[in-house]
């Protein structure tokens, strides 16, 4: 071939220079090219027989033993040659599991898609981001005309792919029930049987669901283990958790789902978040729930969606822009 | 990100162990494959002692969901000691301190 033509002719050519001057400029070319060698893929064995052969074309004399040595060489890499080659094979398959990555994240997308709703009176903002490919964060609006805006959000225990399959079940087990919708305790008591039958022993889901009812302006909500969001009373200036006791989905099939409420006035606020927000680890610890409404409060006059992309930015930086959890926030706030 | 797990006590029907370090996504796995066998005992009365573990995120508490449901499963029971106030809360949240057996002291645990 005429190429292995002129990588014997390259290897020659920096042998002969090397022997004779011992410059550190052949020791580059040397260098130079293993590089070449290994972006052509070629194994290490045949690096042994350019070796052989340069040496016959620069020094035929050279005793039999010493050619006889080469042999053993070349015996003694094969082995690296097949490590050589299976990591060659690994890095196709990397990349057919990163393209098929690419596009399961992109269907996980189109699957589980939800728009925010644009409410007169109720302003929302929504972000979440995955820490990896693969969401196991999830938030769903539905909106029913004047009655309601339901909300869910949902955090998959267990993370990446795993999870994030879980989670198309339970949008698609969220759908089928639109009769229950109303009903946060009933929409969680069904999600938490379908959990219990269906997944993986040691796959679980948090949940907070809540239904705020338009016309009288009150959150109804109940919590599956959610980590408790907050609610932020303008009139007082303060933040209260939305505190929802309830069992995690998918442990006990009999959990039962208690249904809070909350009156809400123009200009408060629901705050509802998944762990990866409060769990956020920085050098010098965890953020407690403390900090992040110092970080809310920074920003309380910006519009829900700005206030919740200036958190995760705030988040991220104390992170170094390494997400170590998926991390989902909503503010809804009433207007008028 | 480190995990230290110790069995420290290991008779016919009781197995106490100390963990120490991060239960996180990382080290999971680890606690699964160490802790996962001993679901499959009948009548096991298994204690984990958390004192030394100064990170848990919801991954862990999938780990010790799943061991818990083992146990009970086969007869057994799942007992979690010293919690830290952070440690606690989770469970708390979670709803899983009404139905598991967990104490923040670590009396009755491991010695």
């Amino acid at each position: 071939m005429d190429f292995s033509k002129t990588m014997e002719e390259k290897y020659i050519d920096i042998l002969k220079q090397f022997m004779e001057s011992q410059s550190e400029q052949s020791l580059y070319a040397g260098q130079q090219f293993s590089r070449l060698a290994l972006e052509q893929k070629i194994p290490p064995e045949e690096i042994v027989n350019l070796q052989k052969s340069a040496m016959q074309k620069l020094m035929p004399d050279l005793p039999d033993e010493v050619w006889h040595s080469y042999d053993i060489l070349l015996e003694v890499m094969t082995a690296y040659g097949f490590a050589f080659r299976e990591y060659q094979s690994l890095i196709d398959t990397q990349k057919e599991f990163k393209n098929e990555m690419e596009i399961a994240s992109s269907v996980q997308e189109t699957l589980l898609g939800t728009s925010v709703p644009t409410v007169d009176g109720l302003e929302i903002g929504a972000i979440s981001v995955p820490a990896k490919q693969m969401n196991g964060d999830y938030f769903h609006f539905v909106h029913d005309g004047d009655h309601s805006v339901n909300v869910a959000i949902a955090d998959v225990i267990g993370k990446g792919i795993p999870a994030a399959l879980c989670m198309s079940m339970i949008k698609y087990a969220m759908d089928s029930l639109p009769e229950y919708r109303k009903d946060p305790s009933a929409v969680l008591g069904s999600l938490n049987r379908v959990v219990e039958q269906n997944v993986d022993d040691s796959m679980f889901i948090t949940m907070f669901y809540g239904m705020y009812e338009l016309k009288k302006h009150i959150l109804h909500f109940a919590s599956a283990g959610h980590e408790p969001g907050f609610f932020y009373s303008e009139r007082l200036g303060e933040f209260l958790d939305l505190e929802a006791r309830g069992l995690l989905l998918g442990v006990d099939k009999g959990a039962s789902y208690k249904r809070y409420e909350q009156q809400v006035e123009i200009g408060d606020m629901i705050i509802l978040m998944s762990d990866g927000v409060t769990e956020c680890r920085t050098d010098e610890g965890f953020i407690e729930r403390e900090t992040l409404i110092s970080f809310i409060n920074n920003y309380i006059t910006l519009p829900p969606q700005e206030i919740v992309n200036k958190i995760f930015r705030d988040l991220e930086k104390l992170q170094h822009f390494q997400l170590r959890d998926d991390f989902t926030l909503i503010i809804m706030k009433r207007t008028k | 990100m480190n995990i230290n797990i110790n069995i420290t006590k290991q008779t016919e029907d009781t197995v106490h162990v100390a963990i120490a370090g991060e239960i996180d996504a990382f080290t999971a796995p680890k606690l699964r494959e160490e802790l996962g066998s001993f679901s499959q005992k009948e009548n096991l009365n298994l204690v984990a002692n958390l004192s030394e573990v100064n990170y848990m995120d919801s991954t862990g508490i999938g780990v010790f969901v799943g061991l818990f449901k083992g146990l009970k499963a086969n007869g057994g029971h799942l007992k979690l000691v010293g919690l830290s106030d952070r440690l606690k809360r989770l469970f708390d949240i979670t709803g899983l301190a009404e139905i598991m057996d967990i104490n923040p002291e670590v009396k009755g645990g491991v010695e």
